[in-house]
């Protein structure tokens, strides 16, 4: 699973499908592996960056060991431009390229654990939570 | 023959051997692809901007290929873990996710800008596993896939139901959970070719079917 990803994926639980505390979920023994295959595509990031929920984002930085990120969203960024470029080029190694293999997803809400293995988190509920 | 569907829930027919006959076999592939072609056709995106789109039974990846090779980004959710396996042996650029749709969709509002599903939504209706009500089960979908997807952000769905019956239900599952649109009968006089595409917009767009 994309790093991108964490930033919309929530608790599948019915009953956290109203709680704040379902999103983002928290990573934990997580094998991150970067995939260098994945293209650059500088439009598809800023695409994206219009919809990511940033301070989620930092945070599951923080659970992945990542803890330099800027604490605000770059904004108006624009592929042309040299700086912005280089900007975007390292979101695209974070958001793209950064692949979680193995690792478990906490709902802070329900405690319920997602587990990723092979690269697939695991959605399927037991009949209770559905 | 019998369809796949009444034969055993998704998740055990698609077995290792199932998936990989399924998924290597040419006429599968032509049929899938040119069905994927026809769903993105409908869905009628802005060509010259980036999507996220969600691929909703993605299997092992056939619809998934195309979205790749059109430039589309995706997501895909599927129930049986060894077409998933299929996929990621097979080099798949989408994140996939091992998830029953009559659960829901995971994901956030407003997180794609589309969502298409290639034979798959049929599952939906049978009432298998145990305790499973599928009005409920496609309330829970239509509901959540609403949610996930940006305001004016479509839906196309190629399906295979059995009666029509099963039709109504799912329409009327997709209208209660707010989506405007309807049905496409592509052939409709050819009994082996005539296909059915749901075509439904999660509240209003600006751009035409
Ligand atoms: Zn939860």
């Amino acid at each position: 699973m994309k790093f991108i990803t964490t930033n919309f994926v929530k608790c599948a639980v019915k009953t956290c499908s109203s709680s704040d505390k379902a999103f983002p979920l928290k990573y934990e023994e997580c094998q991150v592996v970067l995939d260098e295959q994945q293209e650059f595509n500088p439009e598809f990031i800023v695409h994206m960056l219009d919809k990511l929920n940033w301070d989620a984002l930092v945070k599951v930085a923080r659970d992945l060991g990542k803890t330099d990120l800027p604490t605000q969203k770059p904004e108006g960024l624009d592929p042309i431009m040299e700086d912005d470029a280089a900007v975007l080029r390292d979101l695209h190694s974070l958001l793209i390229q950064s692949n979680i293999v193995e690792g478990k997803m906490v709902c802070e809400n329900c405690e319920h654990i997602y587990f990723i293995k092979n690269s697939i988190p695991n959605f399927l509920l037991p009949p209770h939570l559905c | 023959m019998s369809r796949p569907e009444e034969i055993a829930p998704a998740e055990i027919f698609y077995n290792d051997d199932e998936s990989f006959k399924y998924t290597s076999n040419s006429r599968v592939q032509m049929i899938q692809a040119k069905m994927t072609l026809r769903a993105l056709d409908l869905l009628n995106l802005e060509s010259e901007e980036p999507h996220l789109i969600l691929d909703l039974g993605c299997g092992s990846g056939l619809s998934g290929e195309i979205l790749t090779e059109e430039g589309y980004n995706w997501i895909g959710m599927d129930i049986a873990p060894s077409m998933l396996a299929t996929a990621i042996d097979r080099g798949i650029e989408g994140d996939l996710f091992l998830s029953d749709l009559g659960n829901g969709v995971p994901f956030r509002a407003g997180t794609f800008d589309a969502a298409i599903s290639i034979s798959a939504i049929q599952w939906l209706c049978n009432a298998d596993s145990s305790g499973s009500d599928p009005k409920k089960r496609l309330m829970t979908f239509f509901n959540t896939l609403y949610a996930s997807l940006k305001r004016g952000g479509k839906f196309v769905a190629q399906f295979y139901p059995k009666t029509d019956d099963q039709t109504e239900s799912i329409l009327g599952a997709a209208k209660v959970a707010g989506f405007g649109g309807g049905l496409i009968i592509d052939e409709p006089e050819s009994k082996r070719n005539k296909k059915y595409y749901l075509v439904l917009t999660a509240g209003v767009s600006d751009r035409g079917v």
